[in-house]
């Protein structure tokens, strides 16, 4: 168990680098000098050239990357180069927005998602079933941002039973929850979708194992060996999905908080793009990766603990 | 109440299939006498398993019966409902099935499925502990109130096996069914498990009927065997008649495979040759008549008569009728 942590944690490590140097390199590529960019279109060469060598960027790439590790091992993602306050800090400000902006879209598409599955499985090929699943492929191939936008224009401008920007009150929890709706439901549809078409499919396989038929000849009630044996199985490969799709709910929520104006780790991403803010996009990266490799860490480790089989191989 | 624990009376099972009806079970008569062990013999794909499905009535969703009685402890299957049907599951009559390995649910320990499976009892959680420990102990697990924590994974095959049995007989049930439970097993841990069947057998007092299509295994622990071939029956008898006079050439061509038997050394073991016969368009006549070495112009038209070779022995062959 501690060695398959170490092991997880080496792997997550090498891949956060992997992403940043490979950020760094993409960053280079993009036309615009940040410096230039800074000081205005009146700027002279000379003062983009001390900017330049003040923001570490007339160093070689290579040496650029390891001065950024290097810093990164302080815990100093370096300064925003607009408002001179730490990376860190504002990353680290606007992080646990996106944070509940994914946990509930996860939950809630867990919640309806995941018991559709388990219906239209137990009612295959009813018309219910049918129907369930020309919803979840409709739902699947719904993008995040035109769900954002369809829903802003219904629920918030035509029937205005939600907000339409922002994240709400600082401190009133009420009304960032209802702030927290409409882009929750943006990332979370395509999720019901999803996460009912796969546990319908993995239901349907385990209902056909040895063992739930074992389960059926000792008289167990119907509801005990769907919900209790066959379930707990049926749900591995979910939490697993969940685990990997961390990456997509972070991409989904970087449009659904530039469509709802909220505060988040995307829209800090796209804001400091456009402005060519390269410490920030680099430390909100390189938080997002972070949040990548723990998440299918976790989701690892909670599938060994629901699967004993895992467990013992860990 | 009849001294029969399972009546089977002219049981016929079909599946629907795209191309017909395909008649896995065609008129099977069978008995199960209290107390006694019943083994059913014959080579895959002849209608064992579809047997026991119907039994317990947990048969595929494509299955139907077209006719049939299935009478236990005087009440016939076919007319309960599902209810009815669940209640006598894991209670009056238990299965033990056929791979170890994959009929225990993985992810649940052994003492949780041992103690679910007693949801019917009204005893605390301690007192059905406890029934789980006695059982395991009555089929040879070692320490068995610590085992009751472990995965069925953790335990080997022969262990889960046992496991099984526990399982299976926990309840005390009127009649056990054991489909193939030795197949998965290499030799030494079958003749333990049948030993094992035999005395809890004598103890607990139940009736069983055996699955198996290992002829020693058949011989070895049942009183009464019933072979099958292609969805019939086609011979029935004490186990000391069928296999010392076995009168119908299926029968015979079994025993002359079993590898046991073969005393002179061969580069190649014998076989049966030719195939079951298409289930869904049946041939006239005698079902074995393609694999058979004695057939003659009766077979290909007329059905054998179920008739009596000598006292409890039967038979349906045109050879023995003339």
């Amino acid at each position: 168990m501690l060695l398959y942590l170490i092991k997880r944690v080496t792997l997550g490590v090498v891949i956060v680098m992997l992403a940043v140097t490979l950020l760094f390199c993409m960053i280079h590529l993009v036309p615009g000098d940040p410096a230039r960019i800074l000081l205005g279109p009146r700027a002279t060469p000379e003062l983009i050239a001390s900017m330049s060598a003040r923001m570490g960027l007339d160093l070689p790439m290579p040496v650029q990357v390891l001065r950024f590790f290097a810093n990164l091992l302080r815990g100093d993602l370096g300064m925003d180069i607009i408002t001179n306050r730490p990376v860190t800090e504002i990353v680290f400000g606007q992080l646990p927005y996106t944070l509940w902006l994914i946990f509930t879209a996860i939950v809630f598409a867990a919640l309806i998602g995941i018991p559709l599955g388990c219906y239209s499985a137990l009612h295959r090929n009813t018309l219910a079933d049918r129907i369930t699943g020309v919803v979840s492929v409709a739902c699947i191939t719904a993008p995040a941002f035109v769900v954002a936008l369809c829903s802003l224009l219904l629920f918030a401008v035509t029937l205005q039973w939600f907000p339409a920007v922002g994240a709400g009150t600082r401190g009133d929890v009420a009304d960032q929850a209802v702030h927290l709706v409409l882009p929750a439901f943006a990332i979370g549809l395509s999720w019901i979708g999803y996460l009912a078409r796969l546990v319908r499919a993995s239901m349907l396989e385990v209902m056909g194992e040895n063992h739930i038929r074992t389960a059926r000849a000792y008289g167990l009630p119907e509801r005990v060996v769907v919900y209790r044996y066959a379930l707990k199985l049926a749900v591995l490969p979910t939490v697993t999905v969940i685990g990997v799709g961390m990456g997509f709910l972070l991409s989904a929520a970087l449009f659904t908080e530039i469509v709802f104006a909220r505060p988040g780790i995307g829209k800090l991403i796209y804001d400091s793009i456009v402005t060519r803010n390269y410490p920030v996009v680099m430390g909100s990266v390189l938080i997002s990766t972070v949040l990548f490799v723990i998440s299918t860490t976790v989701s690892d480790l909670v599938n060994a603990w629901l699967d004993p089989r895992i467990r013992t191989s860990l | 109440m009849s001294s029969d624990v399972l009546t089977v009376t002219d049981l016929s099972v079909h599946y629907r299939t795209d191309h017909g009806a395909l008649q896995a079970l065609r008129h099977v008569n069978l008995d199960v006498p209290r107390g006694s062990i019943v083994g059913v013999v014959g080579e895959s794909g002849c209608g064992k398993s579809t047997l026991i499905a119907s039994i317990i009535r947990l048969l595929a969703g494509n299955a139907f019966i077209p006719n049939g009685r299935i009478e236990f402890e005087s009440r016939n299957l076919l007319d309960l409902d599902e209810a009815a049907m669940r209640d006598l599951r894991g209670n009056r009559m238990s299965v033990v099935f056929q791979d170890p390995m994959s009929t225990l649910n993985p992810v649940l320990t052994i003492g949780r499925q041992m103690t679910d499976i007693q949801y019917r009892r009204n005893a605390s959680r301690a007192d059905k502990q406890r029934r789980a420990v006695e059982m395991l102990a009555r089929v040879g697990i070692s320490d068995p109130a610590s085992r009751l924590g472990q995965f069925p994974h953790e335990f080997s095959g022969g262990m889960q096996q046992r496991i099984s049995i526990a399982m299976a007989l926990q309840a005390e049930p009127a009649l056990l069914i054991a489909d193939e439970p030795t197949t998965a097993l290499d030799a030494t841990l079958e003749v333990q498990i049948i030993h094992l069947l035999k005395d809890l057998q004598t103890n607990i007092g139940c009736s069983i009927l055996f699955i198996s299509h290992h002829l020693g295994v058949i011989a070895e622990l049942c009183d009464y065997v019933v072979v099958m071939y292609a969805g019939e029956i086609v011979e029935e008898g004490t186990a000391r008649d069928v296999f010392h006079r076995p009168a119908h050439p299926y029968t015979e061509k079994l025993l002359q495979c079993d590898p046991a038997g073969i005393a002179a050394k061969s580069r190649s073991l014998p076989t049966i040759p030719g195939e079951i016969p298409d289930l869904v368009e049946l041939p006239a006549g005698c079902i074995f008549k393609n694999r058979c070495g004695y057939v003659m112009e009766r077979c290909d038209n007329v059905v054998p008569a179920w008739t009596e070779s000598a006292g409890t022995h039967f038979v349906s062959c045109h050879r023995t009728q003339t």
